[in-house]
């Protein structure tokens, strides 16, 4: 555990940066900017598991090996994103999600 | 020391999220993702979880973002500037985020956490031996599950950004516009030549 740090502090940056990463997505009007407010989320999440792990049961593994596959569906989930917002330009020439509301082709 | 090192970074994490979401030039913003995603590789290293800040740095920062930066590039012009949300709206969401929040720091700050006395280091051997252990409590199956799940989004990225031929709707013969069109313009054009090589006569 960090020395002089206690878990709710770092839960509380956890939570804020989860918010910040809510009040992104439902802000934003762009695709890549949704996908970034997404990877914050993603992100706050791996480092409560991380946490979580260290501070109350410190002699297991569960919560780092978890944090390592969320990462991984993370990447996972980007390159489909970004492959998906790539054909999504080509057929509409624009990534703003107002264009996208047809499921046409 | 590390409580210093940690405040620093808990700034440096906010501050780069709240600019994150709302610049409005793409490319900051992405440059911001990384600050935060670098911060949260500093909070690993500050517990001794060398091996996850190592994959933090690698796939996060190295992997995801130049992926995203690599998306920004290929579609957005770099000097645009994004459109914002009504601030109507931008303020009924930071209000619903903000009551969110309020409740999650409420259930964090009463809820007794049973914090371990002890401290261990993980070595990376012993998370290679979790990983591929048969026995009670090790992941040898979300590991194969993971792989083939990568192994698919692979391939299904690969399918969807290459694009396929082009979709178009069959439209009956007896409806279609553009060769009514070309029909008449066509039968015109014979009765103006006609009509030109009647008046030469």
């Amino acid at each position: 555990m960090i020395p002089g740090v206690s878990i709710t502090e770092i839960l509380t940056l956890t939570s804020i940066l989860f918010f910040i990463g809510v009040y992104g997505f439902i802000t934003r009007k762009n695709l890549i900017s949704i996908l970034i407010s997404v990877e914050l989320i993603l992100n706050s999440s791996v480092v409560n598991f991380v946490v979580i792990n260290k501070y109350l049961y410190p002699e297991m593994l569960q919560g780092m090996v978890y944090s390592i596959f969320i990462i991984a569906v993370a990447a996972a989930e980007t390159a489909l994103a970004v492959a998906i917002i790539i054909n999504i330009y080509r057929r509409l020439s624009s990534v703003e999600v107002r264009e996208t509301e047809t499921m046409k082709y | 020391m590390e409580k210093v090192i940690f405040y620093l970074l808990a700034i440096i994490m906010v501050a780069s999220a709240i600019a994150s979401v709302s610049s409005r030039r793409m490319l900051r913003s992405v440059v911001y993702l990384l600050f935060v995603l670098i911060g949260a590789a500093g909070l690993y290293f500050l517990m001794d979880y060398n091996f996850l800040a190592a994959i933090q740095l690698t796939v996060y920062a190295g992997g995801i973002v130049v992926l995203i930066i690599f998306s920004v590039l290929l579609i957005q012009h770099i000097e645009m500037e994004l459109e914002i949300a009504k601030s109507s709206r931008r303020w009924f969401s930071a209000l619903l985020c903000l009551m969110g929040l309020s409740i999650f720091l409420g259930t964090i700050y009463s809820h007794p956490f049973a914090v371990a006395e002890t401290t261990s280091t993980t070595t990376v051997a012993e998370i290679g031996r979790a990983l591929l252990s048969f026995e009670k409590g090790g992941f040898i199956l979300p590991f194969e599950v993971i792989s083939i799940l990568l192994l698919a989004a692979m391939i299904g990225a690969i399918t969807i950004a290459k694009g396929g031929k082009e979709i178009k709707q069959e439209v009956p013969e007896s409806l279609d516009i553009d060769k009514i069109l070309q029909d008449a313009k066509q039968q015109a054009e014979e009765k103006v030549m006609e009509l030109e090589s009647s008046t030469k006569n």
